[in-house]
Protein backbone atom coordinates (compact mmCIF):
# COMPACT_ATOMS: atom_id res chain seq x y z
CA UNK A 1 0.00 0.00 0.00
CA UNK A 2 1.40 3.32 -1.01
CA UNK A 3 2.93 5.36 2.06
CA UNK A 4 0.34 8.31 1.83
CA UNK A 5 -2.18 6.13 2.82
CA UNK A 6 -0.87 5.99 5.96
CA UNK A 7 -1.00 9.03 6.28
CA UNK A 8 -4.15 9.49 5.73
CA UNK A 9 -5.31 6.76 8.25
CA UNK A 10 -2.73 8.24 10.54
CA UNK A 11 -4.88 11.78 10.47
CA UNK A 12 -7.87 10.57 10.58
CA UNK A 13 -10.11 12.56 13.27
CA UNK A 14 -11.45 8.83 14.79
CA UNK A 15 -8.16 7.72 15.37
CA UNK A 16 -7.78 6.86 18.85
CA UNK A 17 -5.97 9.71 21.00
CA UNK A 18 -3.42 9.28 23.79
CA UNK A 19 -6.34 9.57 26.65
CA UNK A 20 -7.99 6.96 25.24
CA UNK A 21 -5.12 4.13 25.95
CA UNK A 22 -4.23 6.02 29.09
CA UNK A 23 -7.92 4.90 30.13
CA UNK A 24 -7.68 1.36 28.36
CA UNK A 25 -4.27 0.81 29.56
CA UNK A 26 -3.43 2.03 32.97
CA UNK A 27 -4.98 1.98 36.74
CA UNK A 28 -5.47 4.80 38.88
CA UNK A 29 -4.21 7.45 36.34
CA UNK A 30 -3.98 10.71 37.71
CA UNK A 31 -3.95 13.71 35.48
CA UNK A 32 -0.71 16.34 36.55
CA UNK A 33 -1.29 19.95 35.09
CA UNK A 34 1.03 22.77 34.19
CA UNK A 35 4.63 23.65 33.09
CA UNK A 36 4.91 25.20 37.00
CA UNK A 37 6.70 28.60 34.79
CA UNK A 38 3.88 29.39 32.32
CA UNK A 39 0.66 27.77 32.04
CA UNK A 40 -0.74 24.48 31.49
CA UNK A 41 -0.81 23.47 27.76
CA UNK A 42 -3.89 21.25 26.94
CA UNK A 43 -2.27 19.98 23.51
CA UNK A 44 -0.01 17.70 26.47
CA UNK A 45 -1.62 15.43 28.73
CA UNK A 46 0.12 13.76 31.68
CA UNK A 47 0.07 12.31 35.02
CA UNK A 48 0.97 8.86 37.27
CA UNK A 49 -1.13 5.62 36.82
CA UNK A 50 0.26 2.11 37.50
CA UNK A 51 0.47 -0.52 35.12
CA UNK A 52 -0.61 -4.16 36.15
CA UNK A 53 0.72 -2.50 39.89
CA UNK A 54 3.55 -0.53 38.83
CA UNK A 55 4.15 2.88 38.89
CA UNK A 56 4.59 5.14 36.00
CA UNK A 57 4.35 7.99 34.33
CA UNK A 58 2.56 8.08 31.20
CA UNK A 59 2.49 11.36 28.87
CA UNK A 60 0.46 12.31 25.29
CA UNK A 61 0.44 14.55 22.92
CA UNK A 62 -3.24 14.44 22.87
CA UNK A 63 -5.14 15.12 19.64
CA UNK A 64 -8.97 15.96 19.59
CA UNK A 65 -11.63 14.02 17.76
CA UNK A 66 -13.68 17.21 17.28
CA UNK A 67 -13.50 20.59 16.22
CA UNK A 68 -14.29 21.47 19.84
CA UNK A 69 -11.52 19.44 21.60
CA UNK A 70 -9.46 20.16 18.29
CA UNK A 71 -9.57 23.60 19.21
CA UNK A 72 -9.16 23.27 22.88
CA UNK A 73 -5.75 20.38 22.20
CA UNK A 74 -4.48 23.00 19.78
CA UNK A 75 -5.08 20.10 16.97
CA UNK A 76 -2.40 18.33 19.18
CA UNK A 77 0.70 21.11 17.99
CA UNK A 78 2.24 21.88 22.01
CA UNK A 79 3.71 25.33 22.59
CA UNK A 80 6.71 25.25 24.59
CA UNK A 81 5.09 24.85 27.96
CA UNK A 82 3.93 21.59 26.74
CA UNK A 83 7.19 20.19 26.28
CA UNK A 84 8.05 22.20 29.68
CA UNK A 85 5.88 20.20 31.32
CA UNK A 86 6.55 16.91 30.18
CA UNK A 87 9.93 17.39 30.94
CA UNK A 88 8.78 18.62 34.32
CA UNK A 89 7.06 14.93 34.61
CA UNK A 90 9.74 13.38 33.46
CA UNK A 91 12.45 14.51 35.83
CA UNK A 92 9.81 14.05 38.50
CA UNK A 93 9.55 9.99 37.20
CA UNK A 94 13.34 10.03 37.51
CA UNK A 95 13.48 11.15 41.03
CA UNK A 96 10.83 8.63 42.33
CA UNK A 97 11.78 5.88 39.72
CA UNK A 98 9.29 5.84 37.98
CA UNK A 99 9.68 4.10 34.21
CA UNK A 100 8.05 6.67 31.76
CA UNK A 101 5.98 5.79 28.45
CA UNK A 102 5.17 8.81 25.84
CA UNK A 103 2.32 8.45 23.27
CA UNK A 104 3.26 10.16 20.58
CA UNK A 105 0.60 11.93 17.65
CA UNK A 106 1.52 15.67 16.62
CA UNK A 107 1.58 17.18 12.65
CA UNK A 108 4.26 19.22 14.82
CA UNK A 109 5.36 21.76 17.58
CA UNK A 110 3.21 24.57 17.07
CA UNK A 111 4.66 27.29 14.86
CA UNK A 112 3.33 30.78 16.54
CA UNK A 113 4.58 34.07 17.66
CA UNK A 114 4.19 33.13 21.32
CA UNK A 115 5.72 29.82 20.98
CA UNK A 116 8.87 31.47 19.60
CA UNK A 117 8.92 33.91 21.97
CA UNK A 118 8.74 31.66 24.61
CA UNK A 119 11.33 29.44 22.97
CA UNK A 120 10.26 26.29 21.07
CA UNK A 121 13.66 25.72 19.86
CA UNK A 122 15.12 25.80 23.01
CA UNK A 123 12.00 23.38 24.73
CA UNK A 124 12.98 21.16 22.38
CA UNK A 125 16.49 20.88 22.58
CA UNK A 126 16.42 20.67 26.39
CA UNK A 127 13.62 17.31 26.24
CA UNK A 128 16.26 15.71 23.96
CA UNK A 129 19.22 16.66 26.13
CA UNK A 130 17.55 15.50 29.27
CA UNK A 131 15.57 12.69 27.75
CA UNK A 132 19.19 10.99 26.62
CA UNK A 133 20.49 11.02 30.18
CA UNK A 134 16.81 10.08 32.69
CA UNK A 135 18.04 7.31 34.96
CA UNK A 136 14.64 5.32 34.78
CA UNK A 137 13.54 3.22 31.40
CA UNK A 138 11.65 5.34 28.93
CA UNK A 139 9.72 4.02 25.97
CA UNK A 140 8.09 6.23 23.45
CA UNK A 141 5.03 4.98 21.27
CA UNK A 142 3.94 7.07 17.90
CA UNK A 143 0.33 6.11 17.83
CA UNK A 144 -0.82 8.44 14.99
CA UNK A 145 0.90 11.19 13.50
CA UNK A 146 5.29 12.10 14.51
CA UNK A 147 6.16 15.29 13.22
CA UNK A 148 9.30 16.07 13.11
CA UNK A 149 11.14 17.64 16.42
CA UNK A 150 7.97 18.10 17.85
CA UNK A 151 8.04 14.34 18.24
CA UNK A 152 11.21 13.51 19.02
CA UNK A 153 11.42 15.97 21.60
CA UNK A 154 8.97 12.85 23.36
CA UNK A 155 11.14 10.19 21.96
CA UNK A 156 14.75 10.04 23.10
CA UNK A 157 13.87 6.94 24.58
CA UNK A 158 15.11 3.28 25.26
CA UNK A 159 12.93 2.19 22.69
CA UNK A 160 10.38 3.67 20.33
CA UNK A 161 7.50 1.89 18.98
CA UNK A 162 5.17 2.82 16.31
CA UNK A 163 1.04 1.51 15.24
CA UNK A 164 1.05 0.10 12.12
CA UNK A 165 -0.75 2.76 10.51
CA UNK A 166 1.37 5.71 12.27
CA UNK A 167 4.02 7.69 10.50
CA UNK A 168 7.48 9.49 11.53
CA UNK A 169 9.07 11.65 9.67
CA UNK A 170 11.94 14.78 9.25
CA UNK A 171 8.49 17.04 8.09
CA UNK A 172 5.03 16.47 6.44
CA UNK A 173 4.96 15.08 2.77
CA UNK A 174 3.46 17.64 1.85
CA UNK A 175 6.10 20.49 3.18
CA UNK A 176 8.63 17.76 1.87
CA UNK A 177 7.20 17.99 -1.63
CA UNK A 178 6.93 22.13 -1.48
CA UNK A 179 10.67 22.11 0.03
CA UNK A 180 11.65 19.87 -2.79
CA UNK A 181 9.44 19.91 -5.88
CA UNK A 182 7.75 23.34 -4.85
CA UNK A 183 4.80 21.49 -5.48
CA UNK A 184 2.75 20.06 -2.35
CA UNK A 185 0.71 18.02 -4.43
CA UNK A 186 3.09 16.01 -5.27
CA UNK A 187 3.01 14.85 -1.36
CA UNK A 188 2.27 11.20 -2.15
CA UNK A 189 5.70 10.32 -4.10
CA UNK A 190 7.00 12.52 -1.35
CA UNK A 191 5.76 10.00 1.30
CA UNK A 192 6.90 6.99 -1.07
CA UNK A 193 10.53 8.39 -0.93
CA UNK A 194 10.70 9.68 2.77
CA UNK A 195 10.06 6.30 4.40
CA UNK A 196 7.80 7.74 7.06
CA UNK A 197 5.63 4.31 7.86
CA UNK A 198 6.37 1.70 10.70
CA UNK A 199 7.21 -0.92 8.54
CA UNK A 200 10.22 1.23 6.99
CA UNK A 201 11.28 2.61 9.81
CA UNK A 202 11.46 -0.72 11.51
CA UNK A 203 13.63 -1.59 8.75
CA UNK A 204 16.39 1.26 8.77
CA UNK A 205 16.66 1.10 12.45
CA UNK A 206 14.75 3.99 13.62
CA UNK A 207 12.04 2.09 15.82
CA UNK A 208 12.30 -1.23 17.37
CA UNK A 209 8.57 -2.63 17.40
CA UNK A 210 5.54 -2.45 15.40
CA UNK A 211 2.15 -2.70 16.92
CA UNK A 212 -0.38 -4.22 14.70
CA UNK A 213 -3.53 -2.51 13.76
CA UNK A 214 -6.89 -3.94 11.97
CA UNK A 215 -7.58 -3.54 8.44
CA UNK A 216 -8.42 0.16 7.74
CA UNK A 217 -6.71 1.52 11.00
CA UNK A 218 -7.24 1.16 14.67
CA UNK A 219 -10.64 2.84 14.96
CA UNK A 220 -11.98 -0.22 13.81
CA UNK A 221 -10.82 -2.63 16.68
CA UNK A 222 -9.24 -0.23 19.30
CA UNK A 223 -9.40 -3.34 21.71
CA UNK A 224 -7.34 -5.14 19.87
CA UNK A 225 -4.44 -2.99 19.26
CA UNK A 226 -4.65 -1.50 23.09
CA UNK A 227 -4.34 -4.59 24.47
CA UNK A 228 -1.60 -5.63 22.30
CA UNK A 229 0.04 -2.45 23.11
CA UNK A 230 -0.33 -3.17 27.00
CA UNK A 231 1.27 -7.15 26.59
CA UNK A 232 3.94 -5.00 25.01
CA UNK A 233 4.63 -2.35 27.24
CA UNK A 234 4.49 -4.59 30.22
CA UNK A 235 6.77 -7.46 28.79
CA UNK A 236 9.24 -4.44 27.86
CA UNK A 237 9.08 -2.59 31.17
CA UNK A 238 10.33 -5.87 33.01
CA UNK A 239 13.07 -6.32 30.68
CA UNK A 240 13.93 -2.50 30.77
CA UNK A 241 13.75 -2.87 34.76
CA UNK A 242 16.05 -5.36 35.13
CA UNK A 243 18.86 -3.02 33.66
CA UNK A 244 21.20 -1.40 35.90
CA UNK A 245 21.19 2.24 35.55
CA UNK A 246 24.67 2.35 33.60
CA UNK A 247 23.46 -0.24 31.67
CA UNK A 248 20.33 1.35 30.58
CA UNK A 249 22.00 5.11 29.65
CA UNK A 250 24.81 3.22 28.10
CA UNK A 251 22.36 1.21 25.56
CA UNK A 252 20.07 4.33 24.81
CA UNK A 253 23.12 6.64 24.68
CA UNK A 254 24.50 3.86 21.43
CA UNK A 255 20.97 3.23 20.39
CA UNK A 256 21.04 6.98 19.23
CA UNK A 257 25.08 7.37 18.78
CA UNK A 258 24.40 4.42 15.85
CA UNK A 259 22.13 6.45 13.54
CA UNK A 260 23.64 7.99 10.26
CA UNK A 261 25.86 6.86 6.91
CA UNK A 262 28.29 8.38 5.56
CA UNK A 263 32.05 7.67 4.18
CA UNK A 264 35.49 8.54 5.73
CA UNK B 1 17.31 24.15 -5.02
CA UNK B 2 18.35 27.61 -3.83
CA UNK B 3 15.18 27.84 -2.21
CA UNK B 4 14.81 24.60 -1.15
CA UNK B 5 18.30 24.80 0.68
CA UNK B 6 17.22 28.15 2.14
CA UNK B 7 13.55 26.58 3.75
CA UNK B 8 14.30 26.67 7.38
CA UNK B 9 15.07 22.82 7.58
CA UNK B 10 12.73 19.59 8.09
CA UNK B 11 11.44 21.46 11.46
CA UNK B 12 9.10 23.86 9.93
CA UNK B 13 5.69 23.06 11.22
CA UNK B 14 2.54 23.62 9.23
CA UNK B 15 -0.80 25.15 9.37
CA UNK B 16 -3.36 23.67 11.74
CA UNK B 17 -6.22 24.66 8.95
CA UNK B 18 -6.57 21.95 6.10
CA UNK B 19 -3.80 20.01 4.06
CA UNK B 20 -4.17 22.26 1.57
CA UNK B 21 -2.85 25.37 4.07
CA UNK B 22 -0.34 23.30 5.53
CA UNK B 23 1.03 22.92 1.83
CA UNK B 24 1.03 26.25 0.96
CA UNK B 25 2.07 27.71 4.36
CA UNK B 26 4.96 25.30 4.04
CA UNK B 27 5.73 25.99 0.22
CA UNK B 28 6.27 30.18 1.78
CA UNK B 29 8.15 28.67 4.25
CA UNK B 30 11.16 30.86 3.40
CA UNK B 31 12.30 32.27 6.71
CA UNK B 32 13.88 35.14 5.16
CA UNK B 33 12.94 37.36 2.17
CA UNK B 34 10.39 38.75 2.99
CA UNK B 35 7.76 39.83 0.55
CA UNK B 36 9.00 43.02 0.32
CA UNK B 37 12.97 41.77 0.67
CA UNK B 38 12.01 39.53 -2.40
CA UNK B 39 11.34 42.37 -4.62
CA UNK B 40 14.57 43.88 -3.68
CA UNK B 41 16.21 40.92 -4.30
CA UNK B 42 14.41 40.58 -7.52
CA UNK B 43 15.54 44.09 -8.44
CA UNK B 44 19.26 43.56 -7.29
CA UNK B 45 19.39 40.75 -9.91
CA UNK B 46 18.17 42.91 -12.88
CA UNK B 47 20.76 44.78 -11.49
CA UNK B 48 23.77 42.44 -11.39
CA UNK B 49 25.22 43.76 -15.01
CA UNK B 50 25.49 47.01 -13.71
CA UNK B 51 27.64 45.86 -10.48
CA UNK B 52 31.69 45.60 -11.89
CA UNK B 53 33.14 41.86 -11.07
CA UNK B 54 34.68 41.55 -7.46
CA UNK B 55 31.83 43.72 -6.21
CA UNK B 56 29.16 43.39 -4.11
CA UNK B 57 26.31 45.62 -3.18
CA UNK B 58 25.00 45.20 0.34
CA UNK B 59 21.68 44.43 0.65
CA UNK B 60 20.91 45.95 3.79
CA UNK B 61 22.50 50.13 2.51
CA UNK B 62 22.57 48.91 -1.29
CA UNK B 63 26.08 50.49 -1.55
CA UNK B 64 28.14 49.10 -3.95
CA UNK B 65 31.18 47.21 -2.32
CA UNK B 66 34.88 46.18 -3.35
CA UNK B 67 34.44 42.78 -1.91
CA UNK B 68 37.62 42.88 -0.46
CA UNK B 69 36.53 46.17 1.30
CA UNK B 70 34.72 43.96 3.19
CA UNK B 71 37.85 42.62 4.74
CA UNK B 72 38.58 39.30 6.65
CA UNK B 73 35.63 40.13 9.28
CA UNK B 74 33.26 40.53 6.11
CA UNK B 75 31.67 43.45 7.35
CA UNK B 76 29.94 46.09 5.29
CA UNK B 77 32.28 49.21 5.95
CA UNK B 78 29.16 51.31 5.09
CA UNK B 79 26.74 50.40 7.13
CA UNK B 80 28.34 47.66 9.05
CA UNK B 81 25.84 44.55 7.87
CA UNK B 82 27.66 41.15 8.63
CA UNK B 83 27.84 39.57 5.56
CA UNK B 84 28.14 35.41 6.17
CA UNK B 85 31.23 34.24 6.79
CA UNK B 86 32.06 30.19 5.63
CA UNK B 87 33.68 28.31 8.04
CA UNK B 88 37.34 28.68 6.35
CA UNK B 89 37.21 32.30 6.98
CA UNK B 90 35.59 31.78 10.57
CA UNK B 91 38.02 29.75 11.52
CA UNK B 92 40.57 31.96 10.86
CA UNK B 93 39.10 34.70 12.54
CA UNK B 94 38.75 33.25 15.41
CA UNK B 95 41.40 30.92 16.04
CA UNK B 96 45.34 31.62 16.60
CA UNK B 97 47.13 31.80 13.36
CA UNK B 98 48.43 28.07 12.59
CA UNK B 99 46.46 26.36 15.86
CA UNK B 100 43.91 25.06 14.42
CA UNK B 101 44.22 20.99 13.69
CA UNK B 102 41.33 19.73 11.52
CA UNK B 103 39.24 16.68 12.34
CA UNK B 104 37.09 13.96 9.96
CA UNK B 105 38.57 15.84 6.44
CA UNK B 106 37.03 12.83 4.66
CA UNK B 107 33.80 12.94 6.11
CA UNK B 108 31.68 12.47 3.22
CA UNK B 109 27.61 11.42 3.15
CA UNK B 110 25.94 8.28 1.82
CA UNK B 111 22.64 8.55 1.10
CA UNK B 112 20.87 6.68 3.70
CA UNK B 113 17.51 6.83 1.88
CA UNK B 114 18.50 6.06 -1.61
CA UNK B 115 17.24 9.23 -2.53
CA UNK B 116 17.28 10.26 -6.26
CA UNK B 117 19.84 12.49 -7.59
CA UNK B 118 21.67 13.23 -3.89
CA UNK B 119 24.48 11.86 -4.22
CA UNK B 120 25.21 14.12 -7.29
CA UNK B 121 24.13 17.05 -5.57
CA UNK B 122 26.41 17.03 -2.66
CA UNK B 123 29.34 15.88 -5.60
CA UNK B 124 28.25 19.39 -7.60
CA UNK B 125 28.38 20.99 -3.81
CA UNK B 126 32.05 19.85 -3.08
CA UNK B 127 33.54 20.75 -6.36
CA UNK B 128 32.02 24.20 -6.05
CA UNK B 129 32.57 24.96 -2.27
CA UNK B 130 35.70 22.74 -1.84
CA UNK B 131 34.15 21.38 1.65
CA UNK B 132 33.18 17.88 1.94
CA UNK B 133 30.20 18.49 3.52
CA UNK B 134 28.39 21.44 6.24
CA UNK B 135 30.70 21.76 9.14
CA UNK B 136 34.31 21.85 9.44
CA UNK B 137 35.58 20.54 13.12
CA UNK B 138 38.77 20.79 14.85
CA UNK B 139 41.26 21.44 17.63
CA UNK B 140 42.30 25.06 18.08
CA UNK B 141 43.63 27.49 19.91
CA UNK B 142 41.50 31.09 21.00
CA UNK B 143 43.89 33.53 22.49
CA UNK B 144 46.02 30.85 23.66
CA UNK B 145 43.18 28.42 25.19
CA UNK B 146 42.78 24.92 23.50
CA UNK B 147 39.26 24.31 22.89
CA UNK B 148 37.06 21.76 20.34
CA UNK B 149 35.73 24.15 17.57
CA UNK B 150 32.82 23.32 15.25
CA UNK B 151 31.99 25.63 12.74
CA UNK B 152 28.45 25.34 10.26
CA UNK B 153 29.17 26.96 6.61
CA UNK B 154 25.86 27.95 5.44
CA UNK B 155 27.27 27.52 1.78
CA UNK B 156 26.84 23.73 1.57
CA UNK B 157 23.17 22.98 1.08
CA UNK B 158 22.49 25.93 3.78
CA UNK B 159 24.57 24.21 6.60
CA UNK B 160 21.83 22.07 6.65
CA UNK B 161 22.60 19.05 9.34
CA UNK B 162 22.45 15.41 7.86
CA UNK B 163 24.67 12.32 8.91
CA UNK B 164 27.90 13.86 8.34
CA UNK B 165 26.91 17.37 10.45
CA UNK B 166 25.37 15.22 12.92
CA UNK B 167 28.36 12.40 13.56
CA UNK B 168 31.11 15.57 12.90
CA UNK B 169 29.63 17.56 15.63
CA UNK B 170 29.22 14.36 17.85
CA UNK B 171 32.89 13.67 17.86
CA UNK B 172 33.11 17.00 18.58
CA UNK B 173 31.37 16.62 21.88
CA UNK B 174 32.79 13.04 22.42
CA UNK B 175 36.44 14.59 21.99
CA UNK B 176 35.51 17.36 24.73
CA UNK B 177 34.31 14.89 27.07
CA UNK B 178 37.86 12.50 26.84
CA UNK B 179 40.28 15.18 26.50
CA UNK B 180 38.65 17.53 29.18
CA UNK B 181 38.13 20.52 26.55
CA UNK B 182 35.15 23.29 26.09
CA UNK B 183 33.34 23.21 23.28
CA UNK B 184 32.93 25.92 20.94
CA UNK B 185 29.85 26.02 17.93
CA UNK B 186 29.49 28.34 15.41
CA UNK B 187 26.23 27.62 14.18
CA UNK B 188 24.88 28.16 10.77
CA UNK B 189 21.95 26.39 9.50
CA UNK B 190 18.19 26.01 7.84
CA UNK B 191 17.87 22.82 10.02
CA UNK B 192 17.59 19.33 8.89
CA UNK B 193 18.42 17.66 5.77
CA UNK B 194 15.62 17.00 3.80
CA UNK B 195 17.35 14.45 1.35
CA UNK B 196 17.76 12.30 4.42
CA UNK B 197 14.91 12.24 5.88
CA UNK B 198 14.56 10.50 9.69
CA UNK B 199 18.10 9.96 9.94
CA UNK B 200 18.81 13.74 9.77
CA UNK B 201 16.37 14.25 12.81
CA UNK B 202 17.59 11.40 14.59
CA UNK B 203 21.27 13.56 14.49
CA UNK B 204 19.40 16.09 16.64
CA UNK B 205 18.96 13.19 19.24
CA UNK B 206 22.29 12.26 18.62
CA UNK B 207 24.40 15.21 19.01
CA UNK B 208 22.21 16.46 22.28
CA UNK B 209 23.19 13.07 23.67
CA UNK B 210 26.89 13.33 22.97
CA UNK B 211 26.18 17.26 24.43
CA UNK B 212 24.32 15.52 27.53
CA UNK B 213 27.76 13.13 28.58
CA UNK B 214 30.11 16.43 27.62
CA UNK B 215 28.11 18.89 30.28
CA UNK B 216 27.54 15.82 32.93
CA UNK B 217 31.36 15.95 32.40
CA UNK B 218 31.68 19.17 33.52
CA UNK B 219 32.88 20.26 30.59
CA UNK B 220 32.26 23.78 29.41
CA UNK B 221 29.90 24.11 25.70
CA UNK B 222 29.42 27.65 24.51
CA UNK B 223 27.33 28.61 21.29
CA UNK B 224 27.63 30.77 18.77
CA UNK B 225 24.80 31.66 17.20
CA UNK B 226 25.32 33.19 13.55
CA UNK B 227 23.21 34.39 10.64
CA UNK B 228 20.88 32.20 10.41
CA UNK B 229 20.37 29.45 12.96
CA UNK B 230 16.80 27.68 12.37
CA UNK B 231 14.83 24.79 12.40
CA UNK B 232 16.59 21.35 13.43
CA UNK B 233 19.98 23.06 14.75
CA UNK B 234 17.84 25.62 17.03
CA UNK B 235 15.81 22.69 19.10
CA UNK B 236 18.88 20.34 19.32
CA UNK B 237 22.81 22.10 20.05
CA UNK B 238 22.20 24.97 18.84
CA UNK B 239 19.90 26.26 22.33
CA UNK B 240 21.98 23.75 24.33
CA UNK B 241 25.24 25.92 25.23
CA UNK B 242 26.07 26.63 29.25
CA UNK B 243 26.68 30.46 27.64
CA UNK B 244 24.61 31.23 23.83
CA UNK B 245 26.15 33.93 22.47
CA UNK B 246 24.88 35.67 19.04
CA UNK B 247 26.10 37.69 16.38
CA UNK B 248 23.86 41.14 16.05
CA UNK B 249 20.56 40.88 13.65
CA UNK B 250 21.30 37.11 13.06
CA UNK B 251 18.24 35.27 12.49
CA UNK B 252 17.43 32.53 14.90
CA UNK B 253 14.07 30.08 15.23
CA UNK B 254 12.26 27.55 15.09
CA UNK B 255 9.55 27.77 12.58
CA UNK B 256 9.79 29.75 9.29
CA UNK B 257 8.20 33.04 9.49
CA UNK B 258 6.00 32.71 6.63
CA UNK B 259 4.50 29.19 8.35
CA UNK B 260 3.92 31.48 11.31
CA UNK B 261 2.30 33.83 9.62
CA UNK B 262 -0.12 31.58 7.67
CA UNK B 263 -1.07 29.93 11.16
CA UNK B 264 -1.60 32.99 13.13
CA UNK B 265 -2.86 35.15 9.87
CA UNK B 266 -1.21 38.30 11.17
CA UNK B 267 2.01 39.69 9.73
CA UNK B 268 5.13 39.37 11.77
CA UNK B 269 7.14 42.56 12.97
CA UNK B 270 10.51 42.85 11.24
CA UNK B 271 12.68 42.13 14.87
CA UNK B 272 10.40 39.11 15.17
CA UNK B 273 13.47 35.86 15.33
CA UNK B 274 16.60 38.59 14.93
CA UNK B 275 19.01 37.67 18.16
CA UNK B 276 17.93 41.02 19.74
CA UNK B 277 14.51 39.49 19.73
CA UNK B 278 15.88 36.15 21.48
CA UNK B 279 18.21 38.62 23.73
CA UNK B 280 14.77 40.63 24.81
CA UNK B 281 13.19 37.43 25.55
CA UNK B 282 15.84 35.26 27.28
CA UNK B 283 17.17 33.03 25.28
CA UNK B 284 20.59 34.58 24.40
CA UNK B 285 23.32 35.04 27.12
CA UNK B 286 24.99 38.35 25.06
CA UNK B 287 24.96 39.69 21.88
CA UNK B 288 28.55 40.27 20.86
CA UNK B 289 30.10 41.99 17.63
CA UNK B 290 32.30 40.27 15.41
CA UNK B 291 35.47 41.57 15.91
CA UNK B 292 34.90 41.18 19.80
CA UNK B 293 34.39 37.72 19.47
CA UNK B 294 38.04 35.94 20.03
CA UNK B 295 38.39 38.02 23.07
CA UNK B 296 34.74 37.26 24.78
CA UNK B 297 35.62 33.39 23.82
CA UNK B 298 38.78 33.46 25.06
CA UNK B 299 38.07 35.44 28.67
CA UNK B 300 34.84 32.85 28.87
CA UNK B 301 37.57 29.83 28.64
CA UNK B 302 39.87 31.10 31.30
CA UNK B 303 36.69 32.59 33.77
CA UNK B 304 36.14 28.21 33.07
CA UNK B 305 39.85 27.48 34.43
CA UNK B 306 41.30 26.67 30.70
CA UNK B 307 44.63 26.86 30.85
CA UNK B 308 46.95 30.08 28.55
CA UNK B 309 48.70 27.56 26.92
CA UNK B 310 51.08 30.09 24.93
CA UNK B 311 52.07 33.32 26.74
CA UNK B 312 51.83 36.69 25.12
Amino acid sequence: MPAYDNVKIARKSSRPTALDYIDHIFEDFIELHGDRGFRDDKAVVGGIASLNGIPITVIGIQKGKTMEENIERNFGQPHPEGYRKALRLMEQAEKFHRPIINLINTSGAYPGLGAEERGQGEAIAKNLMVMANLKVPTISIIIGEGGSGGALALAVSDRVWMLENSVYAVLSPEGFASILWKDAKRAKEAADLMKITANDLLELGVIEKVIKEVDGGCQNDFGFTANLMKAKLETELEILMAKDTDTLLKERYDRFRAFGEFTE
Amino acid sequence: MKLMDNIKGGLDKISIDTLKSRAAAIKDAVPKPSPKKKEEKKDNKEKTEAIPEGSIKCPSCSNIIEKKELGALKICPKCAKLFRMNAKDRIKAIADEGSFVEMDINMEAANPLNFPDYSAKIKGLQEKTGLKDAVKTGTCTINGYRCVIGVMDSGFMMGSMGSVVGEKLTRVFEYGTEHKLPVIIFTCSGGARMQEGIVSLMQMAKVSAAAAKHSEAGQLYVTVLTDPTTGGVTASFAMLGDIILAEPKTLIGFAGRRVIEQTIKQKLPDEFQTSEFLLEHGFVDAIVERERLPQILSTILKLHGCKKEVED
